[in-house]
Parts: structure tokens; C-alpha cells; sequence
């Protein structure tokens, strides 16, 4: 806690609801009072779903804006915890399904992504920069394909279905208002947890090594060893959210984690903006709304282009979003990679 | 500070998120959900799904009960996860009480198991064809007027023994439930017959190059089942053409479709004499036929002759419409009314006489084809016999049907 | 017919002797082990562990070609990045297009060539329009690059899908290059002592003749040209060849030309072998990836290597393990990152 407050050079007398800002404040009122007036597919449809995805692409957002690694395997994260949870809880699919109740199947889904992620993270921080963005590709779709091929653990291409979110405490936690908070409090979670942990050494750190690794290893730091264990940390929060995502379908399948996922969380990443953690967020909604109701308004047909070319103009126009990425990389990349021309 | 501005714009959109649901339609209005895909790889098939399903509506004059029919779109990628969400905002958002769709097997798969969580709304299938869609673990308000893909093969196992004379063959097929069940379908009757099925290859799903996977067809097979739709079906042709091979082909219910028999090139002499079955035959004489086709061609952009989808989709809804008929256009009451008056349908589609059996899955004929040159040149395929009132069960005793076991890559089984 | 008919193309890497001279030997091992395959009427022991020698060499052979077509979408990918540090994610959607046009050109006129050229020319147009009107303004920025063509390539193929359906095109090979040929490889021996030669579509053959070409083209461009001397010079240290007074704009159009000319040429010869239909840019694209993670960015002779490794894979697997063929090119990559994450022929930067 004191690293922190000295890293945000801030006022030691501060309280907490200061600390916090107005900002923070009413956005929260605001997203705990929704479910009074929005109706039930708003709160899950749009809701959950936004939150879930926001999460995803927070999960990326981390990694590459503190640690300069984009990733475009953070679906692929959550698949495996969603293909954990179909596993070892229940499925009607009849393969495997192991029965561990929900508090056992759901910790270990998510310590498995996160394994996996370290593993995805290693493999790829093995080499720097851009390349990165094509190793987890690579990943992601040999991924998809194994999924898609292999019947003994995934099920192929069918996958697992009949997959239900537990009720405890006497609540069902597929309703709407429960699935709701449920996503909200680890979204919350997960967003306090980049904003704490961008503050801590660790974050600190893995911003000195995204900014000059060369430097760093030379003060005797381990930057692989740092780069894995964000990787590993991305991966509990992209882990979480596979696990409210299969509860929320109730069904997970090799599409779920095709190619045209993944990169949708990486437009969800860029569209909010990677400068601060709440980017993600607020992406995700962005997509979600036009996903949800491009059929009503431009029809189906073409949604892909609005999406692709609203994608491109964030990029090219370069809002904060992008720019807060952009102009924290840019020293490094610069450094790695001569640049040319005028 | 820009954390606030953000915030202000969150609440602003967070205000413009709560409207709630418009789900009471007008009383003279009865809302119909139609969900295909309208995007992704089978947006041409979607489309002509729909086109079917409006053939239907249009044919009553867009009204049943004195009451109009609002036809709502739902647009999945063929992917079973877009396929649940666009049902979800079609019934909790858009308030659909009755919903057509969908188009692809596991897409089916998916929705009838939402169909479980929604007890009040009345699903209706397109044109998925997975097998336990209604077989195994159905539910309650998941009708399919359409038949599966086992029920679409019946006949045809008969036919390559006994009528061609096949008493080994191959198969080749892609590697998912369609194609199983496909394969089940030929097979079960097939290997009855007492032919063998020594090697059956089941190749990835995107896969493009066939040539290694017919290398590796043994020499010694009387022909080769080939379960391939679009794509790569006209891949798997050429490239056995180009191979130099010459044994004999049968085809599933999308091998020997009108866009592959309209491709150019040297694939014609390898198709003709091929023999297929399906729900529909291009040569189908039938007066209710000829009229579906005439009906069907007044949708703008109709092919020439309605495929498969298309077909589908008209059946389902036309039983939509008959249900809600019957029901007098009210489904205030949970849709108990029109769900009875469903389970009892029976009537006379383009292809038949069509009812349902206890798992609501549609009772109907069926067509075996054989590939023919027409007066014109063209390959089309020609009616040889059908196959009246095929169950799902195809005509074996449950029981001992339910025996053979879910399909999967080795299952049914006769080397 | 065997691995090291290859072109032997230009080398930017330069390793060691010894190392080369234990990798010359260890390939000419495996391809002495090859050739036995390939010739020698196999015993029976052998045919059941590989279902038949005719399905055997026939996936070698497949896989040789795939390998052609891989290394000539490749190689423009591998070119882009090694000058330009551009990784194209729209490369596929190029791939694509250059098959559409192919397809509209070769079935309007009826000369198949015509298709083929048009593919290359249209295409080499589209890539230098790319890089002057979108690359060039974010030089320097890879990020932002990447971010951009992932952009176009999906704005890209939802057009193509709006412009040419979800159909399956075929772009007719004319009749010359039609057919199977018969290869002096005998498959088996009938019990009447005939012997089977194996079958083979003479057009694949053209696709590797035409791989090949083009690969030992590119080498000769690379290093006897003077344009191949600055892109080379520029692949090394692209600070110094601009300094040296340069025009590294042009030579970079110049690259990007040839590039994606190469991925449009590849779509149509692709094209007229396999079919064209949504969904193969992500395919390719893929390939392409894989080919230069495993061989090594912006190396011609790692996009060959590359090429023929995961050609390979992908077609033996096909075979023999259909369900995980997939995972062995997966499994390829992996193990080249682990011991050289730059790639097979790839420079440590």
C-alpha cells in the first residue's frame, strides 16, 4: 500500500471517497442502480455480456499496455476455463463431466487458463515486439482447429452444452439481476485489481521493462519471468471471464473461440482504448450494441464492414484510446526497431 | 480530467440502455421469429432460407386468425453461440412467441436446448438436421417439420446394393454431426444389405485439398460415398477428376446439389450415373411441386429452382402458419393451444404428406436421385423412386434403432 | 522429387560452415531415405504401416506442391516485414482477391494466362496503393500497422462476400495443363506381374515448376539486381540504406508490389487448383504465418524451408492422423520457436 501511494505522488491525506474520485462514484451508482430500470435482456444481454467481454479485453489491454505484448489469444484464455468448467462440473453431452461442484470446478478453470496463458506468454515473449501479435494468432487458431478435431477432451465440433451457472446462498445465479451483479462484482474486481496492480512494483516494473528491457535485464532484473507472470495474471482475469461466459450460454463450442472472437476482443481493446483500464469497458458496450442491433438498423449482411471500417478510422484518426497505447510504446518500439524515412 | 467526462458518457449511455422491452406486439399482429444465417459463409443459404419461409407467409396473404403476420429477422454465422444469442433477443427482446430456425445442424443442437429455458415460446426448426435435435433428450417445444440428415439417406443404402450393385464402398465426409449422420444414414441400411464399408475418412472441417485423402482410398472399393456440401464438394471432384480416379460416386443430400452440378469443367463425367438422396428432386413432376417452384420464384433473387433451405423453411413455417391457424392466432395462453394443434399437424407440403411422430420430428418422403444429362446438356438430377413416409427411426423398431448409439466418427460400423 | 529440389535460394542470414555442412548431410540422408520410398516396390510390412505407397507418395508429392503455393504467398509476406517490419495481417484478403480477379478475367476472355496475369498485376497495383496511401503514413509505427491491416483485411472480405456471394468459383484450368500424368513410380505389382504407376495431376506439377521458378526469380532479383542490393541492404539496416541516399519509398512500393503481385498470382494458380471461396485469406493467411514464424521473417530461403515443412506436415497428417494433423503444424512451430525463436533462417535482432 505504501509503494502505492507514493508511485501516485498524491496527497497522503486523502480518504478514501476522495481517492476514489467522482467519477468512479458515479459510475458505480450508476452501473449498481441499472437493474431498476433496464429489463431482463438488457441486463444480461448487453449487461453481462459487455461486462464479460469487457473483461476480456481488459485482460489484453493489460498485457499490452503495460507490458507492450498484444495478444490475440486472450479468447483462447477463456475458452480453456470454459471448457474447464463443462469438464469437470456437469454437461449434458455425455463426454466427460466430471460433477465437482461449482466452488472446485470454477477455481481450477480459472488457475488452468492461467497456466495456459503463462504457458501462451512464454512461448511468445521468447520473441519481442510485433511478433507477438502473430504467435498468439497462430496459437489461437491451432487452438480452434485442435478443439474443433478432437472429441476426447473438447467434445469437436459440437463441444459441451447443458452447462448451468450454480445457485448458492438461495440465489440462482443465471437470473438476470443475479447474473448481472455476479458479472459486475468480478468485472469491478478484475478493474480495481489493474488499477491497484499498474501501481505496485510488479506493475511498475513491467512498465520499466516494456519501456527499455535491455536496461532492465542489465539492473539484474528477470524480464521473462516478469513478462510470464503478467501473462499469468491476464490469464485469472480472462479465465474468470470464460467461466461467466459458459455459464452465461450455457454452452461453450470451437466457435466460441474461432478467429473472429478473437480478434473482436482486440477491436473491443482498441475501439475503447488502451490507455486506461475502463477502455475496455466501455469497447466492449460499443460492440455489443452494435452486434445486438446492426440487424435492426443496417441488417446483418454488413455489419462487418461498419465494424471493420469504424475500427479503422480509431485507428487511423488514433483517439486517446489508441494513442495512450501508442505513445507508450512508441519509445520502446522506436528503440527496437530503427525507424526510417522523415 | 478524463476519467469524468468518461463517466459522463457512461451515464448517458447507461440511461439509453434501460428501455425496456417492447415485447407486448400489438393485438392484431402475431410476431414470428426467423433466425438463418444472414451472415458469414452461409449467408447465400440463409437467404434463400428466408425466401422459403416468406413463400410460406405469402401464400396465406400475410395474415392468419384476422391477425398479420410480423416476420422479425434473427441472423446467426452458422456458429451455435450467435445462433442461441440471436434467439435470446429475438424472444426476450423482441417478444417473438413463435420462432423459425435454424439453419445448420449444431445450431439446432444449441437452440433446442435454449428452447428448455423458454417453456412458453414455440420453436419451429429451419433446416438443421442433427439427428438429436428430437431423437435423444428432446424438448417439449421444439418442433421439426423438416427431417434429419439420417432420414434424408433413406433409401439410397438400398439402392447402391442392390439396384448398382455396390458391395464396398468409402466414404468421404467432413468431420462434424451433419456429415455422421449422413453417413449413418447410408450406412444403416447399407451394411444391412450386407454391403462393407472397409475405410471411411473424415476430413477437417476447412480443409481444401482433398488430393491426399484420395490417394488413400483403397483401389479395391466398388464406389465412394461422398458426404461433401458446396465447396467442397466441387474441390473433392475436380481434384478426384484431375487424380485420374474412376470408381463410381454416391452422394449425400448436398454433394450433388444444382450449384455443383452447374460447375464447369470436366467434373460432369465423374457425376453422371451418381445416385443421392434428399428431402427434394430437381425433376419432381408433382403439381404441388411445380407450384411451391412457381410461388418460390416470385421472392426476389430466387434461384432457379428453390434449394434445399429454401424448402426447409417453407415447410416449417407453412406448419407455423397452419398451427397458429388452427389456434385460432392466439398464443396469449403460453402457446399450449398452438403447440397441441402442431403435435398434431398433418398436411400436404410441395414433397408430401408430412406429420409428426412422438418427438415431434417430421414424418415424411423422401427422393432418390440419380445424376442425369437433360435435353439441354445440363446435369440435373433425376427422380428414380421415393421413398414414402420415412421416420426418423428409418423404418427400424425404436428400441433396436436407439441400439446402434448416438453417431459419431465410428459409429455405425461394418469393415 | 526429393526435398532438395528446392531452389536453393539466397541465404540472408549466413551462418556457420560446419552447421550448414551437418544440416547438408543430414538432408542428404533424408532424402536418400526418400528416394528409396519413393522407387524401390515397397514390401508388404511397410504397406500396412502406411496404408499404401501410393497414398504415401502421393501426400509426399502433395505436399511438396502445397509447399509451392505456400512459399509464393509467403514469400511476399516474409519480404514486407523483413524491409518494412510490416506484418500484413490483410495478406490473405490479397491472397483472395488476386483469386476473384483471376477468376472474372480468366472466365470472361477465356485465356486462363490472362487470369493469372491480371492476379499479379491488379494485385501488385493494390499493394503499392496500400502501402503510399495507408502504411507509409504510419511508418515507424508497427503497432499501429498491424492494428490497420487487420482492419482492412476484415473491412475486405465482408466487401468480396458482398461482391461474390458465399459461392465456390473454379477457375478453369485450360486443357493443355488438365489431367493426370503418369509417373514412373511404381505404386504396386498386380498378380500378373503388371506393374500400377502412380497417377498424378499434372497441374499440381505446374504449381511447384511455377513455386519454383519464381523462387530461384526472386533469388536472382535479390542478388544480382540492384534493386535486389537495396532491398537486401535495406532488410539489414534500413537507417543506413536511406542515408546512403536512397529512395526507400520507391524501393519499399517496389517490395510491396512484388508482394502482394505474388499473393494475387498465388490466389489464381491456388484458385484453379483448390476453389475459391470465403474464408481462404484466413486460410492462407494462417499458413503464411506459420510458414514465417518457423523459417524465419523476412528470409526467402526461410519462407521455402517453412513452406515445405508445413506443406508437408499438413498433408501427412491429412492421412495419417486426420483428426490432429492440425496440431502437427502447430507442434512444428512451437519446437522452431523454442530453439530459435527467430526462425529456421531468421536473424537474431
Amino acid at each position: 500500500m505504501s509503494l502505492t501511494i507514493a508511485a501516485q505522488d498524491a496527497a497522503p491525506q486523502q480518504t478514501w471517497l476522495e481517492k476514489l474520485g467522482p467519477g468512479h462514484i458515479v459510475l458505480a451508482v450508476a452501473l449498481v442502480l441499472y437493474p431498476l430500470v433496464a429489463s431482463d435482456f438488457f441486463l444480461t444481454q448487453i449487461g453481462g455480456y459487455s461486462l464479460i467481454f469487457g473483461m476480456l479485453a481488459l485482460s489484453l489491454m493489460m498485457l499490452a499496455g503495460y507490458g507492450g505484448m498484444v495478444s490475440l489469444a486472450q479468447i483462447t484464455v477463456a475458452g480453456i476455463a470454459a471448457y474447464a468448467i463443462a469438464i469437470l462440473g456437469n454437461n449434458n453431452s455425455n463426454v466427460l463431466g466430471f460433477g465437482w461442484p461449482w466452488w472446485l470446478a470454477a477455481p481450477f478453470a480459472v488457475l488452468a487458463a492461467a497456466v495456459a496463458s503463462a504457458l501462451i506468454g512464454w512461448i511468445s515473449v521468447r520473441t519481442e515486439g510485433i511478433y507477438t501479435i502473430m504467435i498468439t494468432l497462430a496459437i489461437a487458431t491451432a487452438t480452434y482447429y485442435f478443439a474443433q478435431q478432437n472429441y476426447a477432451i473438447f467434445n469437436g465440433h459440437s463441444g459441451y452444452a447443458g452447462i448451468h451457472a450454480p445457485s448458492f446462498w438461495g440465489v440462482n445465479w443465471r437470473d438476470p439481476k443475479a447474473f448481472y451483479y455476479l458479472c459486475l462484482g468480478f468485472a469491478v474486481l478484475s478493474y480495481a485489481a489493474i488499477l491497484y496492480g499498474a501501481r505496485s512494483t510488479f506493475g511498475l516494473t513491467l512498465q520499466a521493462i516494456r519501456d527499455n528491457p535491455r536496461r532492465m535485464r542489465a539492473l539484474g532484473y528477470d524480464v521473462t519471468a516478469h513478462k510470464v507472470f503478467a501473462w499469468f495474471l491476464a490469464g485469472i482475469i480472462a479465465g474468470l471471464a470464460g467461466v461467466l461466459l459458459v455459464w452465461f450460454n450455457g454452452r461453450v463450442s470451437p466457435g466460441t473461440i474461432g478467429v473472429d472472437a478473437a480478434i473482436d476482443v482486440l477491436i473491443i481493446a482498441v475501439i475503447g482504448g488502451l490507455r486506461h483500464p475502463i477502455g475496455p469497458f466501455f469497447g466492449a458496450l460499443v460492440v455489443v450494441l452494435m452486434q445486438t442491433f446492426a440487424i435492426d438498423i443496417v441488417g446483418a449482411e454488413r455489419f462487418n464492414t461498419l465494424i471493420g471500417l469504424v475500427f479503422l478510422v480509431i485507428v487511423f484518426v488514433s483517439p486517446d484510446g489508441i494513442l495512450g497505447l501508442w505513445g507508450r510504446i512508441k519509445p520502446h518500439l522506436a528503440q527496437e526497431s530503427l525507424r526510417s524515412g522523415p | 480530467m478524463r476519467i469524468h467526462r468518461r463517466t459522463l458518457l457512461a451515464l448517458a449511455l447507461a440511461t439509453g440502455l434501460t428501455a425496456p422491452s417492447l415485447a407486448l406486439a400489438a393485438d392484431d399482429t402475431i410476431k414470428i421469429g426467423l433466425l438463418a444465417t444472414f451472415e458469414g459463409p452461409f449467408t447465400v443459404l440463409g437467404e434463400d432460407g428466408e425466401r422459403g419461409a416468406m413463400t410460406a407467409v405469402e401464400e396465406i396473404g400475410g395474415k392468419v386468425a384476422g391477425k398479420t403476420i410480423e416476420i422479425v429477422k434473427g441472423s446467426s454465422d452458422a456458429s451455435p453461440d450467435s445462433a442461441v444469442r440471436a434467439a435470446r433477443k429475438l424472444v426476450e427482446q423482441d417478444g417473438v412467441k413463435v420462432l423459425v430456425g435454424p439453419l445448420s445442424g449444431d445450431e439446432g443442437l444449441a437452440v433446442k436446448d435454449y428452447a428448455k429455458t423458454q417453456p412458453t415460446v414455440t420453436f419451429i426448426n429451419g433446416t438443421s438436421a442433427a439427428q438429436d435435435t428430437t431423437l435423444r433428450n428432446p424438448a417439449e417445444n421444439f418442433f421439426r417439420f423438416s427431417t434429419d440428415g439420417a432420414q434424408w439417406m433413406a433409401g439410397l443404402g438400398t439402392y447402391a446394393f442392390n439396384d448398382k450393385g455396390y458391395k464396398k464402398v468409402a466414404t468421404v465426409a467432413e468431420d462434424y454431426s451433419f456429415p455422421y449422420t449422413q453417413v449413418f444414414g447410408f450406412m444403416a441400411e447399407f451394411c444391412k444389405a450386407g454391403g462393407k464399408v472397409p475405410s471411411k475418412s473424415w476430413v477437417p472441417i476447412g480443409n481444401k485439398d482433398y488430393s491426399s485423402v484420395i490417394a488413400a482410398i483403397p483401389d479395391d472399393v466398388d464406389a465412394i460415398y461422398v458426404a461433401l456440401g458446396g465447396a467442397d464438394a466441387v474441390n473433392f471432384l475436380t481434384q478426384y477428376q484431375q487424380s485420374g480416379g474412376t470408381a463410381p460416386l454416391i452422394g449425400g443430400s448436398i454433394t450433388v446439389d444444382q450449384t455443383v452440378l452447374t460447375s464447369k469443367g470436366k467434373l460432369r463425367d465423374v457425376l453422371i450415373g451418381t445416385p443421392a438422396a434428399g428431402p427434394t428432386a430437381d425433376t419432381n413432376g408433382s403439381p404441388s411441386w411445380t407450384k411451391f417452384v412457381e410461388q418460390y420464384k416470385k421472392q426476389p433473387g430466387a434461384f432457379p429452382s428453390p434449394s434445399l433451405f429454401a424448402h426447409g423453411y417453407y415447410v416449417n413455417m407453412k406448419a407455423a402458419l397452419l398451427g397458429l391457424e388452427q389456434a385460432g392466432g392466439d398464443v396469449s395462453d403460453g402457446g399450449a393451444k398452438l403447440r397441441d394443434a402442431l403435435s398434431k399437424l398433418s398436411f400436404d407440403t410441395p414433397t408430401g404428406k408430412v406429420s409428426l411422430d412422438k418427438n415431434r420430428n417430421a414424418i415424411a418422403d423422401m427422393f432418390l436421385t440419380e445424376v442425369t444429362e437433360g435435353a439441354d446438356g445440363n446435369l440435373l438430377n433425376k427422380l428414380v423412386k421415393v421413398v414414402s413416409q420415412v421416420n426418423q427411426t428409418l423404418g427400424i423398431p425404436e428400441d433396436e434403432f436407439m441400439k446402434l448409439g448416438a453417431v459419431n466418427r465410428d459409429n455405425p460400423s461394418c469393415p | 522429387m526429393s526435398i532438395l529440389d528446392r531452389p536453393s535460394s539466397s541465404d540472408l542470414s549466413g551462418g556457420g560452415m560446419t552447421r550448414r555442412q551437418a544440416w547438408g548431410l543430414f538432408w542428404l540422408l533424408a532424402a536418400a531415405l526418400v528416394a528409396w520410398l519413393v522407387f524401390a516396390v515397397w514390401p508388404e510390412w511397410l504397406n500396412a504401416i502406411l496404408i499404401s505407397k501410393k497414398a504415401f507418395v502421393s501426400a509426399i508429392l502433395n505436399g511438396v506442391t502445397l509447399a509451392g503455393l505456400y512459399f509464393l504467398v509467403a514469400s511476399g509476406f516474409t519480404l514486407i516485414f523483413g524491409l518494412m517490419r510490416n506484418v500484413n495481417l490483410a495478406h490473405g484478403s490479397l491472397y483472395l482477391l488476386g483469386a476473384y480477379i483471376g477468376y472474372e478475367v480468366a472466365n470472361r476472355t477465356g485465356y486462363w494466362l490472362l487470369g493469372v496475369a491480371a492476379g499479379f498485376i491488379v494485385l501488385a497495383a493494390v499493394g503499392v496503393v496500400m502501402q503510399v496511401f495507408v502504411f507509409r503514413r504510419l511508418e515507424g509505427d508497427d503497432l499501429r500497422q498491424t492494428l490497420v491491416s487487420i482492419g482492412i483485411s476484415i473491412v475486405a472480405a465482408d466487401v468480396m462476400l458482398a461482391v461474390w456471394a458465399g459461392g465456390t468459383y473454379q477457375i478453369a484450368v485450360p486443357e493443355w495443363l488438365d489431367g493426370a500424368l503418369t509417373l514412373p513410380v511404381i505404386t504396386a505389382v498386380r498378380s500378373n506381374g503388371a506393374s500400377v504407376f502412380l497417377t498424378y495431376p499434372l497441374y499440381r506439377l505446374v504449381v511447384l515448376a511455377a513455386a519454383i521458378v519464381i523462387g530461384v526469380g526472386l533469388w536472382l532479383m535479390l542478388n544480382k539486381t540492384r534493386v535486389g542490393m537495396m532491398i537486401r541492404a535495406g532488410v539489414d539496416d534500413r537507417a543506413m540504406l536511406s542515408a546512403s541516399g536512397v529512395n526507400v519509398h520507391a524501393v519499399f512500393a517496389i517490395v510491396f508490389a512484388v508482394g502482394a503481385g505474388l499473393a494475387g498470382f498465388a490466389g489464381v494458380v491456388g484458385g484453379s487448383a483448390l476453389s475459391v471461396a470465403p474464408g481462404e485469406d484466413i486460410r492462407y493467411l494462417l499458413a503464411s504465418l506459420v510458414v514465417v514464424i518457423v523459417g524465419g521473417m523476412g528470409s526467402i530461403s526461410g519462407a521455402a524451408i517453412g513452406a515445405l515443412l508445413i506443406g508437408l506436415a499438413e498433408q501427412i497428417g491429412l492421412i495419417y492422423f486426420p483428426t490432429y494433423g492440425i496440431v502437427l503444424t502447430f507442434v512444428i512451430m512451437v519446437v522452431a520457436l523454442a530453439i530459435r525463436p527467430q526462425g529456421i533462417m531468421g536473424k537474431a535482432r
